[in-house]
């Protein structure tokens, strides 16, 4: 009884607390300053017609480069949790269907191409690393939901995770020796507006960091699916 | 966009909600979800300006004054990156809730829920 009061006496404190930042918000009629120089920086110094790219992967490349680390603790965090253990040829019980084998098969490559495309453009279109990593890691959710019993190179995922991280840091003091700031994309030639080959390094930064997250996102499926075998048996 | 601003704080005191009253784990970490999705409503939320179009500049934008066109890009970049971590976060707490649930003793007398939070008593006071 006295739990639930508190409950709801807690949510109605929230909901106090949101009321008066929710009653002073007016909508914007322009860009704020910071928002506006970012705007025209990036057409005009970066060449890059994305502006969420370019505040992620440059005006912002420090905080970007927190949030992989967050993201390498987390799967890290994960596979300390789940031991691998040693499985003596034991098979999971479930078996897939032959439209799934054949269609798995048939749609991986896609994906994985869909997702390459997806973080190469991320200085173009509505895309870029984190979400091409995601959809690399999903063809790898439909590989392992087709074959349960299928042996992911953990090898290979952690070295494209490794070199994907170090060359990403690399770049970052490249940017840092060459034109004295941290991740500043600008030492590659920037190329013609729109087109692939431009604005600077900000294509291969978040190819590295698409590469990253789409390994270290398998590694977490990969590492659930190991539990879930577990609980089978 | 102020409705979808209060639609995500609905979202925020929602996901409070499911944690505070919800005993099953499964469910606190839904709760979590739905308040990470109601924050990134609201912030998303208060970047929009009204008639203008994404940030992503073409030749038609470029030819007629790019800062005044396009919505404030920064809340976007903040969200894109949030998404991702409220993903390995999510992971993270179910990998936990799998390795309490296979390391727990329970007795096969007391028929314990071993998902219910009331399982647990051990950092109770």
């Amino acid at each position: 009884m006295i739990r639930t009061v508190l409950i709801y006496a807690t949510l109605i404190l929230m909901v106090i607390i949101f009321f008066p930042l929710l009653s002073e918000i007016k909508p914007l009629s322009q860009l704020n300053p910071l928002a506006k120089r970012y705007v025209e920086d990036s057409t005009k110094n970066l060449n890059s017609p994305n502006i969420v790219t370019s505040i992620v992967v440059t005006y912002r490349g420090l905080d970007t480069l927190g949030e992989v680390t967050v993201l390498f603790l987390a799967t890290t965090g994960i596979g300390f949790l789940i031991k691998r253990r040693k499985k003596n040829g034991e098979k999971g019980a479930f078996q897939a269907s032959e439209i799934l084998q054949t269609g798995s098969l048939f749609l991986f490559p896609i994906i994985i191409l869909f997702g390459t495309y997806i973080f190469l453009h991320g200085h173009l279109t509505p895309g870029g690393g984190f979400q091409g990593g995601v959809l690399i890691a999903s063809a790898s959710v439909l590989l392992i939901m087709a074959n349960v019993n299928i042996k992911l190179n953990h090898t290979v995922l952690h070295f494209i995770e490794s070199l994907s991280g170090f060359l990403y840091v690399i770049i970052g003091t490249i940017g840092l020796f060459l034109l004295g700031s941290f991740l500043d994309p600008k030492f590659l030639p920037l190329g013609k507006f729109g087109s692939l080959f431009s604005a600077g390094a900000i294509p291969i930064i978040y190819s590295l960091i698409g590469l990253k997250v789409g390994a270290e996102l398998t590694n977490i499926v990969d590492s659930l699916r190991a539990e879930g075998m577990e609980d089978e048996k | 966009m102020i409705l979808t601003t209060v639609l995500g704080f609905i979202l925020i005191i929602l996901g409070i909600w499911g944690m505070l009253t919800q005993k099953n784990l499964f469910k606190m970490v839904i709760g979590f979800s739905i308040l990470d999705s109601g924050i990134h409503l609201v912030i998303v939320s208060l970047g929009y300006i009204k008639d203008k179009t994404a940030p992503i500049i073409d030749s038609d934008i470029l030819a007629n004054n790019a800062s005044s066109q396009v919505v404030d890009p920064i809340p976007s970049a903040l969200v894109l990156t949030a998404i991702v971590i409220g993903l390995a976060v999510t992971a993270l707490m179910l990998t936990y809730i799998i390795q309490l649930v296979n390391t727990h003793n329970f007795d096969s007398k007391n028929m314990k829920d071993p998902l219910s939070i009331t399982s647990y008593e051990e950092l109770k006071w």
